[in-house]
C-alpha cells in the first residue's frame, strides 16, 4: 500500500467534511451540549437556584439504581454527601453511555459523506479511474472517518473531564473524575465502536445512493447504544472496568466482522453498479 | 507499422439480463484517435470502464499497453486519463486542491504536480479563480477543469467522454485545438465517446459506430461511407420539367443508384462515384434536359450513422419477432 495516496485521500475527505456544514455542525454541537452544558447545568443550577440537593437525591429511580448497584461500585459512593452522591451517579455513571454514541455518530456521518456522498455527487467515478488500488481507496476513506471520530471522542472526554472537575470542585474539594470504569470505556470501547460505525456505514452506503439515506440508516446503530444506555439507567448494566473490557471485546469482534464484510463489498464494479434503493 | 496500444478481442460484458458489451473487437494504434459513436446506453461508457479495469470482462480479451486491465488496473490507469461524462469534481475543494489530489493519486511528485497544475490552469483560463471552491464555477469552467485533471499526469492514452459538452463555441474550439495539438506534439492516443458527429469526424482518424454493445461498423469516415452508403448524392436543379426520355435514361443508367424527386424542378440522384458525374450531366443535356445547377453532396457521417442505427433497429425488431415465434 502506498501511504502517500492514502494520506491524500484522508486529507481530501477531511477538507470535504470541513466544507459541509450538514456534517460538522452536529459533530460539534452535540458533544458540546453533552460535555459542557449538561454537566454545568446539573451542578450549577441546584446551587444557583437554591434547590436542596436532598430534594434531587430523593428521586425514587435514583434510589433504586443505587440499591441495585454491585457492592464494589456502591462502596465508591460511601462517605459522600447526598449532593456529591447525585453528581457522581449522574456525571460518573449515567452520562457514560453518551460517550458510546459519539464515535458512532461521528463515524456514521463522516463515512456516509465519504462513501455514499461521493456516489451521490458523482465524483466516485473520477476517483475510481485513478491508479489507486481498492485497498488504498478503502483504507484512506476508513481512516478519514475513523481518525476524526476517535480524536473528537477523546477530545470530548477531555473537555468533559475538565468541565466536571472544575464545576464540581467547590462541592468535592478535590478532583474525582474520571472513575476507573471510564478508562476502558474511552480507550477500548469507543475505538471499537468507531470501527463498527465505519464498517456498518460502508455496507449501508453500498446500497444507498444518497448521503442522507446512508446516514439515516447508519444512525439506527445508535439504537443499539441507547439500549445499553437504558440498561445503565435501570441498573442492569454498569460500566465497571471488567464490564467495559468485555463489552469492548464484543464490539471489537462485531466491528472486525463488519469491516471484513465491508472490505469484500468495496470494489470498483460494485461501487459503480449499485442499484438505487433510497 | 505502428504498434497497437489497445487490443480488444470478442469482448463481452454481461450486466443484468442483457450484455452491455457484446462481442467488441477493435484495436488502437499509438497516436491514433478513435471515436466511439452511439446513442445513450450503447455500451461506450462500459467499454471505457472495461479498458480501465473497473469491470472484469465476462469473456474475451483486452490488452492495454500489453497489460490486462482488470488484473493490472493500477498500472493501466497510471497510463490513461479519463474525462468522465460529468465533470466529477470535488465542489467544496478549490481547483488547485482538486488537481493536487488527483496528481498525488497519479504518483506525481509534489513540485511537478504544482507546476503542471499552474500550467493547465493558465491554459484553460482558470488561473484567476483557482483558489475558489469549484462549486461556484460555471458548467463550462467545470468542464475545463475536468479536462485539466485528465491531462494532468500526461497520460499517453486519453478517454474523452463528450469533451465539449457544456462548453461555449469558443471554448469548444479551444478544446478541439488542444486535442489536435496533444496528438501532434506528444503522440497521445485518444478514444473519444461522443454524440457529436462533426467533432468525431474532425478529431478522429477512425470511427466506430456502436449500439446495444455491438460494433456496427469501424473505419475511417471515408471507409464507412463507402461501406455503408456507397456513392454520393447529386442535387440537380432544373429550368423546366424533364422530358420522359430523360427519365427513362436515368432509370436505366447503371451509375445512378437511387432517384429522389423533390418537386417538379429538383431531383436528387445517388451516383456510384464522382467520375460518373460529368458523363451523366452530358447525357442529360444531350437528351434535352434543361439544367440550372448540379451540386454534388457528399454523404455525411451523420447519414452513415443513422443508416447504421436504422439497420440495427430493424435487425433488433426481427430478432424480437423471431424470439416470440
Amino acid at each position: 500500500m502506498r501511504w502517500n495516496k492514502i494520506g491524500a485521500i484522508v486529507k481530501k475527505d477531511l477538507l470535504e467534511v470541513k466544507g459541509n456544514r450538514a456534517v460538522w455542525i452536529p459533530v460539534l454541537v452535540v458533544p458540546l451540549l453533552i460535555s459542557v452544558l449538561l454537566p454545568l447545568s446539573l451542578i450549577l443550577i441546584p446551587t444557583q437556584m437554591d434547590i436542596s440537593p436532598q430534594v434531587l437525591a430523593s428521586d425514587s429511580d435514583l434510589r433504586r439504581f443505587v440499591e441495585q448497584m454491585p457492592a464494589p461500585l456502591k462502596a465508591s459512593l460511601e462517605g459522600l454527601d447526598e449532593f456529591q452522591n447525585l453528581i457522581v451517579l449522574m456525571l460518573g455513571y449515567f452520562f457514560a453511555p453518551f460517550f458510546l454514541i459519539f464515535p458512532l455518530m461521528f463515524t456514521t456521518v463522516i463515512a456516509a459523506e465519504s462513501f455514499a456522498g461521493e456516489r451521490e455527487r458523482k465524483t466516485i467515478e473520477a476517483l475510481l479511474y485513478t491508479p489507486a488500488s481498492d485497498q488504498e481507496l478503502f483504507t484512506g476513506k476508513l481512516l478519514a472517518a475513523l481518525f476524526p471520530a476517535v480524536s473528537l471522542t477523546w477530545f470530548t472526554f477531555l473537555l468533559y473531564t475538565l468541565v466536571v472537575n472544575a464545576a464540581s470542585y467547590p462541592v468535592f474539594g478535590r478532583l474525582w473524575f474520571p472513575l476507573p470504569g471510564w478508562y476502558p470505556l474511552i480507550f477500548w470501547v469507543t475505538p471499537a465502536l468507531a470501527l463498527l460505525g465505519v464498517g456498518a456505514t460502508v455496507l449501508i452506503s453500498a446500497r444507498s445512493q444518497t448521503f442522507m439515506g446512508a446516514y439515516q440508516t447508519s444512525a439506527s446503530l445508535v439504537v443499539l447504544v441507547l439500549a445499553l444506555f437504558f440498561g445503565q439507567v435501570s441498573g442492569v448494566l454498569y460500566f465497571s472496568v471488567g464490564v467495559g473490557m468485555l463489552v469492548g471485546l464484543a464490539f471489537w469482534v462485531i466491528a472486525l466482522v463488519l469491516l471484513a464484510l465491508a472490505v469484500r463489498s468495496f470494489n470498483r464494479a460494485a461501487l459503480l453498479t449499485a442499484k438505487k434503493r433510497s | 507499422m505502428q504498434q497497437n496500444i489497445v487490443e480488444v478481442m470478442d469482448l463481452i460484458y454481461d450486466y443484468g439480463e442483457r450484455p452491455a458489451v457484446n462481442g467488441l473487437t477493435f484495436s488502437l494504434r499509438k497516436g491514433e484517435a478513435l471515436a466511439l459513436l452511439g446513442p445513450n446506453g450503447a455500451g461506450k461508457t462500459t467499454t471505457v470502464r472495461l479498458l480501465n479495469g473497473l469491470f472484469a470482462p465476462t469473456s474475451g480479451k483486452i490488452s492495454v499497453f500489453g497489460l490486462e486491465p482488470f488484473r493490472q488496473g493500477d498500472d493501466v490507469r497510471s497510463k490513461t486519463g479519463v474525462l468522465t461524462e460529468t465533470p466529477a469534481l470535488y465542489e467544496r475543494l478549490t481547483a488547485r486542491q482538486n488537481l493536487d489530489f488527483f496528481g498525488c493519486l497519479a504518483d506525481m511528485p509534489s513540485v511537478e504536480r504544482g507546476k503542471r497544475a499552474e500550467e493547465l490552469l493558465a491554459f484553460f483560463g482558470l488561473h484567476d479563480r483557482a483558489s475558489e471552491p469549484v462549486g461556484a464555477y460555471s458548467k463550462g469552467m467545470k468542464q475545463r477543469l475536468a479536462l485539466a485533471r485528465t491531462l494532468l499526469h500526461r497520460p499517453p492514452l486519453l478517454f474523452l467522454d463528450e469533451p465539449t459538452s457544456g462548453l461555449d463555441p469558443e471554448a469548444a474550439r479551444q478544446v478541439h485545438a488542444l486535442i489536435e495539438n496533444i496528438r501532434k506534439e506528444n503522440g497521445q492516443s485518444v478514444v473519444l465517446c461522443t454524440h457529436n458527429l462533426a467533432e468525431a469526424e474532425r478529431l478522429c482518424d477512425r470511427v466506430g459506430v456502436i449500439n446495444r454493445g455491438r460494433l456496427l461498423a469501424l473505419g475511417t469516415p471515408d471507409e464507412l461511407r463507402k461501406q455503408v452508403m456507397p456513392g454520393l448524392w447529386l442535387q440537380v436543379d432544373l429550368w423546366s420539367p424533364l422530358p420522359q426520355q430523360v427519365w427513362r435514361s436515368l432509370e436505366g443508367n447503371p451509375s445512378v443508384l437511387e432517384i429522389a424527386r423533390s418537386g417538379e424542378l429538383t431531383l436528387r440522384l445517388l451516383v456510384s462515384e464522382q467520375a460518373a458525374i460529368p458523363v451523366l450531366v452530358t447525357e442529360l443535356a444531350r437528351l434535352g434536359g434543361q439544367l440550372l445547377a448540379v451540386r454534388p453532396q457528399p454523404i455525411s457521417l451523420e447519414d452513415v450513422y443513422f443508416a447504421l442505427q436504422e439497420k440495427d433497429r430493424q435487425e433488433n425488431v426481427a430478432e424480437v419477432h423471431h424470439a416470440l415465434e
